[in-house]
């Protein structure tokens, strides 16, 4: 078991009032994954995948358990704390992109930069957006790009600050085939560049497949937990298993 | 389906329609204050004047018309009026007031409200006065107490609460005291020269028509220079005067419900973007054009009703606060009851104007394609510049607002003339608003913080109604705006007059043999006498041979009735003074022969209203001797001085025999002096009358601040109708604003940037909206002074701040109680509650 992992999740339940029922929806999950290393998180419609990507990138609060992000606990943090971890530590890919409509391309990678408070950051942007590219339409306002285009200006905006882990949601969920794989493709690359742990909530096996590791949900309990020989073996550390 | 489909919005549609109950309920409130004033004057009618009939002349009544007065039966009553210093001994000082001198019973309908209730007539039997309530408070005098008027010292019966007839606003020029005719010539204040009026009061037998005894009458009155007023003819003129300002105020409360039309309009077309998916749904399942159209229009019409129901309820109740708000400018005891017919006109006005606004965003339902469902995002809507109907429904919403504006002002071209000052108002506020709002995104620095950007880019998110939020705010801001720059404006004026070592206290009335004694008066406060001006009262007889008479009558001649008609007050001297421009001509300092020609100097003014050029002949009769002039020179005037200042000016040599008065005037500097100088004055001289410069500037400021007031109420219901829209596009982008901060929460933004965000952004909107309501402001209250009030322009900053920051706060506090919770909780658990 690797002593630091990047992150660590220790028993983690949510459940929720829906009427007069209490409904659980993640129940007693346990994971850690080591830096560098990639992850797939699938089960069917339902099964908590999205619920336990949010706990492990501190959007939620869970209702037990506990989940530790490169060393910092942090479902013992308040809300502007949490969000200084995700800002410092975490990038993430959307299944709807959630572009920031008022913003150009160029605008919309600087924001996590400029969310630090860090100046001038417009050319770290525009390069980013080079190596995705899209250099020509850094003046394009998102209801003026494509889908795989806007993944594309989501995923440079995810990595132009250097995350320690990535989270990504369902990335070509609402791209054609020859996008999705394009988009994957760069998604994959970036990702082996920069080093980053991986964490990638699918519906699609073969997708779920180019990464090292599978974690099957169902009811909102881990079912298997399954090694895959993955297009990207992690250069550092091995997984650990609790 | 309708009704099922409006389940989840209901309260989202109920709001948009909130917009309109403000101008629904002001319509409602002034229409039934309306008809409940013309049921009143109605009813009134008599009490109004006090009498059937009202003669009345600036020269005491000849024999051969007491003669005729005595003819016409009934019961007569008496009133001679004029201007004089009341004197208050305890505690000393002084006011210019209005005195009353009368005999007999008026009022024979209705009577004096005065307290104790029996002063009214009781005043009549001692040496006692009826003194104005507001008078005895400037002076702390009770009932009881005395004032001095002239030479006689009277005991104050009672305090004089309310003239029939006369609004309390009369009050304001002039506060009135009453005394009994009987002591009128022991105050030794009716002189050769005074200004005095004469009035008979008649109650007629039951069978005499006033107004065809007036006919009859009208060559004597003519002759005689009397004018007469009959029941007829006074509820006439209230009439008149109370219909303008029920007009003003019903188009007030029309504009409130115009922006509450478009914030209709922009509000339904928001509802039906975010309904596009659902619509695209239904047009797949088969629904066809009708039954989709259908069922939105149906939903707008109900919430509409809805609105305009409410609006009728609110009126009603406003109508109730009405009369508390015009209780000074309305001349009769009021009571309001419900109007019906107007409670049915404005639901409809309403009802007709948020349907109309409603059905053009609806339109574009007919275009929503079932394709939209399967590729929402790249569908493109289709250009609706094509779309026949809705230029018909443009040219319908035009047609209404003009038939509204002909209804009210009973004149079709003043209809016109409303709606195209509608466009062009709002087409003003709408293009200084873009101009801004495009001026601020272009020159906004980029280098300044992403909070700051991004708190100015969300003015320009996806459906934002960015625009109809700064009409709405930026229009009332206007209404506000303009309000005090113009009242600071005619304050300023009033208030330069007197500044550097102008004349600040003006003596009248003086008698030609009491001129030098009040001059050393005056220089024994060591003040210095700046003015003697001697003031001769006269009548134009005739222009260039036709007597004025005939120029009355005469519709082509184009000079204007009071030019002809009015008294001129004129004076004589050999040169101009520093207030006097020559323009044309010679000024004939003196005359020295009697059968030299008499060259007056004409203000430029009054020779362009009496149509008359240098050389022209005028003759004036002087208190009965007939002169005759020619123009031999025209003048500018500056009138904003306070310095006796003249249409018609003589030379020497001419007038000074004629009966006559002198004025003087001199420079206290402070009120305490100049209120010395006056009580000093009066108690010597007590019939001589003052003006000072703080008795204008209070009897300005009152004056205006109650106008103020009312405007301020009516302009009240645009800036709630802004803030109403304001709510209800920030409760509408809502869920956009959620879905940004959430974004922006996951991507690490603390929660003070994501407040400081939505601050700026709220900044922005009430910035811009009080900046381009002020810009208007500011060039609409200069246009004022310029070409109405004829003075310099006084931006009044402070003021004008406080109104910007005010909006700003507003707007500021009521985006941030909308958002409220945003940004307070995890970003799923706000997704998931907002889901």
């Amino acid at each position: 078991m690797d002593l630091n992992p990047m992150l660590h999740v220790e028993k983690l339940s949510k459940s929720f009032q829906s009427g007069q029922r209490r409904l659980t929806v993640l129940q007693q999950v346990s994971f850690a994954l080591a830096e560098r290393a990639t992850c797939a998180i699938v089960g069917p419609s339902g099964s908590g995948k999205t619920t336990l990507l949010g706990l492990c990138a501190g959007l939620d609060r869970p209702s037990s358990g506990s989940v530790t992000l490169n060393g910092i606990q942090i479902d013992s943090l308040d809300e502007d704390e949490r969000a200084q971890v995700r800002r410092d530590f975490i990038g993430f890919v959307f299944q709807n992109f959630r572009l920031l409509p008022t913003l150009t391309a160029l605008e919309n990678v600087m924001v996590p930069l400029e969310l630090r408070g860090e100046t001038n950051v417009r050319p770290a942007a525009a390069d980013w957006l080079e190596r995705v590219g899209l250099a020509d339409r850094m003046n394009h306002y998102p209801a003026q790009l494509s889908g795989g285009e806007q993944q594309r200006v989501a995923l440079a905006r995810a990595f132009i600050n250097r995350p320690k882990i990535l989270f990504a949601d369902e990335p070509t969920g609402n791209l054609d085939a020859d996008t999705s794989e394009r988009v994957i493709s760069l998604l994959f690359d970036l990702n082996q560049e920069a080093g980053t742990t991986l964490v990638l909530v699918t519906h699609n096996l073969d997708l779920a497949r180019r990464t090292q590791r599978i974690l099957r949900l169902r009811g909102g309990a881990v079912i298997s937990d399954e090694r895959t020989d993955g297009e990207y073996k992690a250069r550092a550390g091995a997984d650990a298993r609790e | 389906m309708a009704w099922r489909d409006s389940r989840s919005h209901r309260r989202r549609l109920l709001l948009f329609v909130s917009s309109i109950t403000l101008g629904i309920a002001a319509l409602v409130a002034i229409s039934s204050l309306r008809q409940n004033l013309a049921a009143a004057m109605q009813a009134q009618a008599k009490v109004l004047l006090g009498a059937d009939l009202v003669i009345s002349g600036r020269q005491p009544f000849a024999p051969e018309m007491e003669a005729l007065f005595d003819s016409l039966g009934g019961r007569q009553a008496r009133e001679v009026r004029f201007s004089s210093m009341v004197y208050f001994p305890k505690p000393a000082g002084t006011r210019l007031a209005r005195v009353k001198a009368v005999a007999g019973d008026f009022p024979f309908y209705g009577k004096f409200e005065t307290e104790p209730p029996a002063a009214a007539v009781t005043f009549r039997e001692g040496q006692n006065a009826l003194v104005e309530e507001a008078l005895l408070l400037q002076f702390e005098a009770a009932v009881g107490d005395s004032i001095k008027i002239g030479n006689v010292t009277f005991r104050i019966a009672g305090r004089l609460l309310r003239i029939p007839g006369e609004s309390a606003a009369n009050a304001f020029f002039g506060p009135r005291v009453f005394i009994p005719m009987r002591f009128l010539e022991a105050t030794q204040l009716v002189q050769r020269g005074s200004q005095i009026t004469y009035s008979v009061q008649f109650q007629l037998d039951p069978n005499v028509d006033a107004d065809r005894l007036v006919r009859d009458l009208k060559p004597q009155l003519t002759r005689h220079r009397l004018n007469s007023e009959t029941v007829a003819s006074r509820t006439r003129e209230l009439g008149r005067a109370l219909q303008n300002l029920t007009r003003f105020l019903n188009l007030v409360g029309f504009m409130a419900l115009l922006l509450g039309g478009i914030g209709v309009a922009s509000a339904i077309h928001v509802y039906i973007k975010q309904k596009l998916d659902a619509i695209a749904v239904l047009r797949c399942l088969g629904a066809e054009i009708r039954q989709t159209f259908g069922i939105f229009l149906v939903q707008t019409l109900m919430i509409a009703l809805l609105g305009a129901a409410l609006g009728a309820a609110l009126g009603v109740y406003l109508q109730t606060l009405l009369p508390r708000v015009l209780g000074d400018f309305l001349p009769v005891q009021l009571e309001m009851n419900v109007s019906w017919r107007a409670l049915a006109d404005g639901m409809i006005t309403g009802l007709g104007l948020s349907s109309l606004f409603a059905l053009l965003p609806l339109l574009s339902i007919r275009n929503i394609s079932p394709l939209l469902s399967l590729r929402s995002a790249f569908e493109a809507q289709p250009h609706s510049g094509r779309d026949k109907l809705r230029w018909l429904l443009y040219l319908a919403i035009v047609l209404a607002i003009t038939a509204f504006a002909m209804r009210q002002m009973e004149n079709a071209v003043q209809g016109l003339f409303f709606t195209a000052a509608v466009g062009v108002a709002f087409g003003l506020l709408a293009g200084v608003a873009r101009l801004l709002t495009r001026a601020v995104r272009k020159y906004f620095p980029s280098h300044w913080s992403f909070v700051w950007r991004q708190g100015l880019a969300n003015l320009y998110r996806p459906n934002n109604q960015t625009l109809m939020m700064l009409l709405a705010l930026g229009f009332g801001t206007f209404l506000i705006t303009t309000l005090y720059l113009t009242r600071a404006t005619l304050l300023r004026q009033v208030e330069l007059t007197g500044a550097d070592q102008q004349p600040d206290l003006v003596l009248f009335d003086v008698q030609p043999d009491q001129a030098e004694q009040v001059a050393d008066l005056i220089r024994s406060f060591n003040l210095p006498v700046m003015q003697q001006v001697p003031i001769v009262t006269m009548r134009l007889e005739s222009i260039n041979g036709t007597p004025t008479r005939v120029l009355q009558r005469d519709s082509t001649a184009g000079i204007p009735e009071w030019a002809l008609r009015r008294e001129y007050r004129s004076s004589y001297r050999d040169s101009l003074n520093d207030n006097e421009t020559l323009l044309a001509g010679e000024l004939q300092r003196r005359r020295t022969q009697p059968e030299e020609t008499i060259l007056v100097s004409l203000e430029e003014d009054i020779a362009r209203d009496l149509k008359v050029k240098l050389g022209d002949e005028l003759v004036f009769d002087v208190q009965g001797v007939l002169l005759p002039t020619r123009v031999g020179s025209l003048r500018r005037v500056n009138w904003q001085r306070m310095m006796p200042s003249f249409f018609v000016l003589f030379p020497g040599g001419v007038l000074e025999g004629a009966p006559q008065f002198q004025v003087l005037v001199t420079r206290a500097g402070n009120a305490g002096l100049s209120a010395r100088v006056q009580r000093a004055v009066v108690q010597k001289f007590p019939n001589v009358s003052a003006i000072d410069l703080a008795l204008i500037l209070t009897t300005a400021e009152t004056i205006l601040s109650k106008v103020a007031f009312v405007i301020r109420f009516m302009a009240f219901f645009s800036v709630f109708t802004g803030l109403v829209v304001l709510a209800g596009a920030v409760i509408t982008s809502r869920y956009q604003r959620i879905q940004e901060s959430v974004l922006l929460r996951t991507l690490g933004a603390q929660r003070r940037q994501v407040i400081k965000i939505m601050t700026i952004e709220y900044f922005f909107l009430g910035g811009l909206a009080a900046l381009t309501g002020m810009l208007l402001a500011f060039a609409g209250t200069w246009a004022l002074a310029r070409f109405v009030f004829e003075t310099a322009f006084s931006p009044a900053v402070l003021p004008s701040t406080m109104i910007a920051l005010g909006v700003i706060g507003l707007t500021i506090l009521l985006g941030m109680l909308n958002s409220r919770g945003i940004v307070d909780r995890p970003p799923l658990e706000v997704l998931r509650a907002e889901a």
